[in-house]
């Protein structure tokens, strides 16, 4: 089957850089996957899907769009993507119905079609009413859902999403993803960026970390993060009873199954008492089975537990195990 | 023909669609842009000054063809070159446009096209209003064919020359581009004089020359006006042809840098 993007080797210059932006990148995108790219600011998304949607051009390697080659045939290649830009520009010379009409007829949609088009969209996108607004008066969401509309209008193969809920209240938020859910049961392929990573985690069939132009995995995100050394992991609230924090420290990482403890940030108590600490241990095991040995272990040492309990770690524990915790 | 080429056409008839509906929505505006500075001209040049005696009699014969195709150029080449600063700027709306499955270099073709209609349309406006705010005005009706073809080169030289500015000039600097680029090819063009006739000021003569505007003039004026000196008229038709094809493919070239990375 034709992949709906590939990306072979790919590679992005900028004549005034010293590094290439995108270093030798490959990945693939099946038809109606919703696909996550994340990275590190700088890392090379927004190259690579400027160089997918033929406003970057290719130093070497070769992309493509359902096939259709971006650098020898960029013109057939626009009329299967669409962009959702994380900055505004919609046209403001136009009312918001008129920017999806004329879309439309950039794409060659007939007259009847889009006019259907453009009012089912609306509905859906829940602007109905604001029809015959102006650009200029939408807040941030409803210009969102404006460019959201605006792309879908084409029948893209491929929708790009950029950072699809930076700057969006909750209820936007929300209402965003539940769009880009129903895409998925319509067979549209989405190629998302974005630094969000629960909303990578929730949204993506599979994501790709990028960093420094390379592609350094590409999994689900259940598959990463149980890749994850330590994947697992057990919280727990202690008031140490005048046991010293490093010793006790020590004694939780020595128990079989746990890689390491981290110090969690809890609450001071301010009445003179212990104060409570937070540790976070990171476990191999399943981290169920390993309540017993960690409450015995401090039980032991007089420690007063408050509180214990089992999780697992997330996509950004992965995100930070894969490229770092430097500030780009 | 390719179906690519087909939606080409398409799209490129969409885009221009989409300026020409936008154009019709801002009529008043378009209006007062076109035609406040070249009546104002017209009016203190070709009426005031005459009838206070400063001006001889003639000259606001020699200064409606002028007034014309200073239109028909400064027209075309602000509404080419404006709209693309900010579009390249702050506003991206062009954006759209950019990703239309139509070739890059057809939108920059539109949109000097569009400015070329639009200084056609704004040089069109300036005969009744010439004629109307001047009285009697004697031109050889039988080179109206020549001056209309010289207003239609001198629009597309001028969305030519428009392109090359609007895709050159950083945004920041686009306050400084009405002084250094719009007055100095408003007074080099010879539409307030006869290029012909400078002889006596041959630097200007020669400074006049470089400026695209001057032959957009003399043909006007050489056609409506046969009897006042003039530049041979294959020479305006060859010189706008040629503004056109450098201007064209030099604006066509910062287009494609300033929308490609």
């Amino acid at each position: 089957m034709t992949a709906a993007v590939e990306v072979v080797d790919l590679v992005k210059h900028y004549p005034k850089s010293a590094h290439n932006a995108v270093d030798g990148l490959s990945f693939r995108v099946p038809p109606g996957e919703i696909f996550g790219l994340l990275g590190p600011n700088g890392a090379g998304k927004t190259t690579t899907v400027g160089i997918l949607t033929t406003r970057v051009v290719l130093t070497s390697g070769y992309a493509a769009i359902g096939g259709v080659d971006v650098a020898r045939d960029p013109v057939t290649a626009r009329s299967k993507v669409a962009v959702v830009p994380q900055r505004v520009n919609l046209d403001r010379s136009l009312n918001v119905r008129q920017n999806l009409l004329f879309h439309a007829s950039y794409h060659g949609i007939g007259r009847t079609e889009r006019h259907a088009l453009a009012s089912e969209l609306l509905e859906r996108m829940g602007l109905a009413d604001k029809s015959r607004a102006r650009v200029d008066d939408l807040s941030g969401g409803q210009a969102q859902r404006l460019m959201i509309a605006r792309a879908l209008i084409h029948h893209p193969e491929v929708l790009f999403l950029d950072e699809p809920s930076t700057g969006l209240d909750p209820q936007a938020r929300l209402f965003v993803h539940d769009r880009i859910n129903d895409l998925r049961a319509e067979g549209v392929t989405v190629v998302l960026t974005t630094h969000d990573m629960k909303e990578a985690e929730k949204l993506s069939d599979r994501v790709g970390v990028v960093d420094h132009g390379r592609m350094l995995t590409v999994d689900t995100p259940a598959a990463l993060i149980k890749s994850l050394p330590g994947s697992g992991t057990v919280d727990t609230r202690i008031r140490p009873n005048g046991a010293d924090r490093d010793k006790l420290t020590e004694l939780l990482a020595e128990l079989p199954g746990v890689r390491r403890v981290e110090p969690l940030s809890g609450p001071a108590t301010a009445d003179g008492t212990d104060p409570e600490i937070a540790l976070r241990l990171y476990v191999d095991a399943d981290p169920g089975s390993l309540l017993g040995p960690v409450a015995a272990e401090l039980h032991e040492h007089d420690v007063v537990v408050s509180d214990l309990s089992p999780g697992s770690a997330s996509l950004e524990d992965v995100f930070i195990e894969l490229t770092g915790r430097d500030l780009r | 023909m390719t179906s690519t080429a087909r939606s080409s056409l398409r799209a490129f008839w969409a885009v221009l669609g989409r300026d020409v509906f936008v154009t019709g929505r801002e009529m008043p505006s378009f209006l007062a842009q076109v035609l406040v500075q070249p009546v104002a001209l017209l009016f203190i040049f070709g009426k005031v000054l005459g009838q206070l005696g400063y001006t001889q009699p003639g000259y606001a014969q020699i200064l409606l063809p002028g007034m014309i195709a200073l239109n028909s150029f400064l027209v075309a080449l602000q509404n080419t070159s404006f709209p693309l600063v900010l579009d390249f700027s702050y506003s991206r709306e062009i954006e759209d446009r950019l990703l239309a499955p139509l070739p890059i270099t057809w939108v920059a073709v539109e949109k000097m096209l569009f400015g070329a209609l639009r200084g056609l349309f704004a040089a069109l406006l300036m005969f009744p209003i010439g004629l109307l705010m001047l009285g009697n005005v004697t031109w050889d009706l039988s080179g109206l064919p020549f001056a209309v073809l010289c207003m239609v080169l001198g629009s597309l030289a001028g969305g030519a020359v428009g392109l090359t500015v609007g895709a050159a000039v950083p945004p920041r600097r686009i306050n400084i581009m009405f002084a250094v680029i719009l007055a100095p090819l408003i007074f080099t063009g010879a539409s307030q004089f006869p290029w012909a006739q400078l002889d006596q000021l041959r630097w200007f003569q020669v400074v006049c020359a470089f400026n695209p505007l001057t032959y957009v003039s003399e043909g006007m004026r050489g056609a409506l006006l046969p009897d006042v000196p003039h530049m041979a008229p294959w020479v305006c038709v060859l010189a706008l042809l040629g503004a056109c094809a450098v201007f064209g493919a030099l604006g066509m070239r910062f287009f494609l840098r300033r929308a490609l990375d």
